[in-house]
């Protein structure tokens, strides 16, 4: 009886132990997207280039991976050259959201850092991006060839993370899209 | 009694009674300092109580900061994309604090559906947005509805 | 090169910590001496690996190295040298490198100072900080590497380190906290050595009292400094805002105090005993759980670093581990046998005994308060905040329940006192603190003020307690200059520590009743007068400092007409981030402080939003701290430390080799 009650601490702690995990995730950023398995978002804005207004109906048809990205954000920096990468040696479609950002100065970063993008889409309010549920740069969401959301992936693309996770869900989608 | 017995008696009791202050201490404290947070949607639609401590939070609209000329009244719409809400505040605004951006006001509505804020955050960096707004924000996304 | 050879230096320091954990710990159990001594060397390599890691990263933040991820995104070229170097821990990969090396120095001055210890005793304490630092050293390699690099793409200039951590204040808070909430591990370790020793005697608690007194030493001082850098930085002029983080630091301190006040019962009495080693396990596992609070991102807060929930899992499966593998040990050794020691209901012990249930509870209550958010949210019942008036409402009337005992504890006598004695001795100082009491608010400038009056009544009751105890000392002196030099250390480190909290009382309570605040529209020109002191706004100018931009306001601050201070506020604006910073203007003083502080732009003639506070005794509080700091590294000097442990080697049985 009495070693019983040393337990006591033991046993409080595991209930607080179970509530901080419960609280893991809870955690904010690993909430999922709301747009998980949803149609994009409606919407209409011009193009970085500044050539053309962009919709949903103009980005379906294959898939693709649409990446969040600002110049005031440095994790973007860090990713840009692996997304480049992608585009240009696994042939990765790639279209970009401009958070929030002044359009000059994007213009200037893809130019002296290179383009990996089809296009990128000005989200100056940060409209889309709320559609979207950002919640900061760089998230990328990957889209089906039908138009629907179907992952979301928050924070830096690198080599890594691509192989062990990304890399299986943009092919799904792939081989989807070829059936 | 036995000495030993009764000082034992003695720490108990010190410790129940104690320990029953304590938790009435807690329980007073909680139940006038705690408040609960209310997206703008659920204090249009009447959900948030009149006259105690809430939080709202939401999006500063864009050109609705107004500043008294002569005083330090600021007041400013705080929206969820789906409702606005007026808040009024008297004093220094944080720095961080922008319009079209997020933002965390505590206060207590009064009749006409304002809040008079005696607090106001603002988010803290470009990457940060207090965890209620976002998900206030998500869930209006999820709505989906269109600012 | 010089951050993979840190990369490659802190991977060598985690081998070698593993090392450290299982081979002596092993052969503590098979009775192999050989293998226990090299307990201390391994701790000391430990030390020297974990050091060389963080010298090459702190070189990288020094030469401006920008492919390194963490020094691009948080230094720049502009930054001064002196926050390039603070920039290093002014991040969750840097501040988890310093908390390694910190650990390790711990480790490195157990295995440099305890060589009186016994061989087995050493080797286990010094192998359940080896674990912990497997733990750290682990956490950072696996999820939070410093030495990342951004190749290719190596940014031309670095991100800019938060502005608010751009600050000499900022420089030693977060060591001077590590140093607390690391050392709480040398009490734990100590603990944990002993509960698989299963000799829970005085001994231990002697061991490991010096050693609690640091730690919990450090804390109070990092404490003191956060709560001084947030007065003054922030901007607000608040000094303790109940937020998650600091609350963080504060209970591992809460439940310290209750662990300094017990292992003393132990250490001279014998009493006590599980209960001392279950603070000790309660006192660390706080620092930890401190730890997964501000880095998982359970809970918001001005203070936490980015949130990522993979490092919330790693530290809780840690505290996991750590604590729950401490508490099952402690359920299964702890002794279960009351010791026959008594002590009588009016004595030292009692006193003691009451001094840990209050902090004990204040600490529970924190706690609570801390994780109550979080609670509801995982029960769905919605998003709640605790605020301040919950953590006041709680937290006061407990500290003020405890005073009236502190006061009369250096005077009660082990084992057995009498209330007859307290009376007589503390009838007289009592009347006279009552009269001071009511007598001293209104010789303050804003007049008398219960709580204030209230606030010098038990702070000079502590006062009189310790002025009552040395008088006796005295008694039995000859002269009074023998009776101070008879003294030990560790009697005027309580008399500090004790005089400290006093300060610390009339300062917080004075502030808070007295202070007058004042969110005013000043144009250049415009005058306001706050508790007798008139602040003139003279003029508005432009300051280029070495990295950000400001708009100043000067003031002058007139008393009776004659200028007592010319204060310069500052509206910063950095120019890597972008970011917007208040600077506020100070005034110190042991009685007063008058602050200013920049709001925004108003209106169109030039005018300013402006803040401006009178701030009557906000040092003592700090002042307190610093007391109870000092007091607490003053123990060490005790000679009863340094000859005691040989002795007790001598009479440690010797195991059969």
């Amino acid at each position: 009886m009495r070693r019983l009650k040393l337990f006591l601490p033991l046993g409080i702690f595991a209930l607080l132990a179970v509530l901080l995990f419960r609280g893991l995730s809870l955690d904010p950023q690993a909430l999922p997207s709301a747009l998980i398995d949803r149609p994009l978002p409606a919407f209409s804005l011009p193009s970085l280039a500044g050539d053309k207004t962009l919709t949903p109906d103009g980005l379906i048809g294959e898939p693709f991976l649409l990446n969040v990205w600002a110049t005031w954000c440095i994790s973007c920096r860090v990713e840009h050259p692996y997304l480049q990468r992608l585009a240009a040696e696994e042939a990765v479609v790639i279209y970009g959201v401009n958070y929030k950002d002044d359009s000059a100065a994007a213009r200037a970063w893809l130019a002296e850092l290179g383009d990996p993008y089809v296009a990128s889409i000005v989200d100056r309010e940060g409209s889309l991006g709320l559609d979207l549920g950002v919640y900061g740069a760089p998230e990328t969401y990957f889209v089906d060839a039908d138009g629907v959301i179907r992952y979301r992936h928050v924070g830096v693309i690198d080599e890594r993370i691509w192989t062990e996770r990304l890399q299986p869900i943009y092919q799904q989608l792939r081989t989807e899209a070829g059936r | 009694m036995h000495p030993v017995r009764r000082q034992r008696l003695w720490v108990v009791l010190s410790i129940v009674i104690f320990s029953t202050a304590a938790i009435g201490l807690v329980v007073y404290a909680l139940r006038g300092n705690i408040n609960l947070f209310y997206p703008p949607i659920e204090v249009a639609s009447g959900a948030a109580p009149l006259d105690t401590p809430i939080r709202v939070g939401g999006m500063v609209v864009d050109g609705s900061v107004k500043r008294a000329d002569d005083s330090l009244e600021v007041s400013f719409m705080v929206t969820d994309y789906q409702a606005t809400v007026p808040v009024v505040y008297t004093g220094i605004l944080p720095d961080l604090f922008a319009e079209g951006e997020g933002v965390v006001a505590s206060g207590r509505l009064d009749a006409s559906g304002t809040l008079q804020a005696d607090e106001v955050l603002a988010k803290h960096d470009e990457n940060y947005m207090p965890p209620e707004v976002a998900e206030a924000l998500e869930n209006s996304a999820a709505k989906g509805v269109t600012p | 090169m010089i951050p993979e050879l840190g990369h490659f230096a802190l991977v060598l320091a985690l081998v070698l910590a593993v090392v450290l954990a299982v081979v002596p710990m092993a052969a503590s159990f098979q009775g192999r001496y050989a293998a226990m001594r090299l307990a201390p060397t391994l701790a000391t390599a430990v030390a020297v690996f974990t050091s060389i890691s963080f010298a090459c990263l702190a070189t990288a933040f020094l030469q401006d190295d920008f492919s390194v991820r963490v020094v691009a995104a948080n230094s720049n070229s502009l930054l001064p040298p002196m926050y390039k170097f603070s920039a290093v821990w002014g991040n969750h990969e840097g501040s988890l490198l310093l908390w390694a090396l910190i650990l390790s120095y711990w480790l490195a001055a157990v295995a440099a100072f305890s060589q009186g210890l016994p061989t087995i005793m050493l080797a286990r304490v010094l192998a359940v900080m080896g674990a912990i630092a497997v733990g750290f050293l682990s956490f950072s390699l696996l999820t939070s590497n410093p030495f990342e690099r951004i190749l290719p793409g190596v940014p031309a200039d670095g991100n800019d380190l938060n502005p608010l951590l751009q600050d000499p204040g900022l420089i030693i808070h977060p060591p001077l906290l590590y140093m607390g909430y690391v050392g709480f591990s040398v009490a734990f370790a100590f603990a944990v050595a002993a509960l698989l020793g299963g000799r829970l005697d005085a001994a231990w608690a002697r061991w490991s009292r010096p050693w609690t007194n640091v730690a919990w030493a450090f804390l109070s001082l990092g404490i003191m400094l956060g709560s001084w850098w947030a007065y003054y930085e922030l901007g607000w002029g608040g000094w303790w805002f109940w937020d998650p983080v600091e609350n963080a630091s504060f209970m591992p301190w809460l439940a310290g105090t209750a662990l300094i006040h017990s292992l003393a019962v132990t250490e001279k009495r014998g009493l006590f005993r599980s209960w001392t080693v279950l603070l000790a396990i309660f006192a660390f596992s706080l620092s930890l759980l401190g730890t997964f609070l501000v880095r998982s991102g359970v809970l918001t807060s001005v203070h936490a670093f980015a949130a990522d929930p993979a490092r919330g899992l790693f530290v809780l499966i840690f505290l996991a581990i750590v604590v729950g593998g401490s508490l099952t040990l402690y359920a299964l050794r702890a002794p279960a046998v009351r010791s026959h020691i008594s002590f009588g209901t009016v004595s030292r012990e009692s006193l003691l005994l009451l001094n840990n249930v209050v902090f004990l509870v204040a600490t529970l209550t924190v706690l609570f308060g801390t994780l109550f958010p979080l609670l509801m949210d995982a029960l769905g019942q919605g998003k709640y905040s605790v605020g301040p008036p919950y953590f006041n409402a709680v937290f006061v009337p407990l500290m003020a329940l405890l005073v009236p005992f502190m006061g009369v504890g250096p005077l009660s006598r082990w084992r057995d006192d009498s209330l007859h004695r307290w009376k007589s001795r503390m009838l007289l100082p009592g009347v006279i603190v009552v009269i001071l009491a009511v007598v001293l608010p209104f010789i303050a400038d804003q007049g008398f003020n219960l709580w204030v009056a209230l606030a010098i009544l038990l702070a000079g009751w502590l006062v009189a307690g310790l002025w009552q105890d040395f008088a006796e000392r005295r008694r039995n002196s000859p002269s009074l200059l023998r009776s101070l030099r008879r003294q030990s250390p560790s009697y005027w480190a309580m008399v500090l520590a004790h005089t400290g909290f006093a300060a610390a009382i009339v300062g917080v309570v004075a502030t808070s009743q007295y202070s007058i605040e004042r969110d005013l529209r000043m144009a250049p020109g415009d005058s306001e007068t706050l508790a007798g002191y008139r602040f003139v706004f003279n003029e508005t100018a432009r300051v280029r400092g070495p990295n950000y931009l400001a708009d100043a306001a000067r003031f002058s601050v007139y008393r009776n007409d004659r200028e007592v201070a010319s204060l310069q506020a500052e509206k910063r604006r950095y120019l890597a981030s972008g970011s917007v910073m208040t600077e506020a203007a100070i005034d110190p003083g042991l009685f007063r402080d008058l602050y200013v502080a920049m709001g925004e732009p108003v209106g169109t003639d030039g005018a300013w939003a402006i803040r401006l506070h009178y701030k009557p005794m906000v040092r003592w509080m700090w002042l307190g701290a610093l007391l109870m700091g000092a007091a607490g590294l003053l123990t060490t000097f005790d000679r009863r430390y340094r000859r005691e442990p040989r002795v007790a080697q001598t009479e440690a049985p010797r195991a059969p080799a």
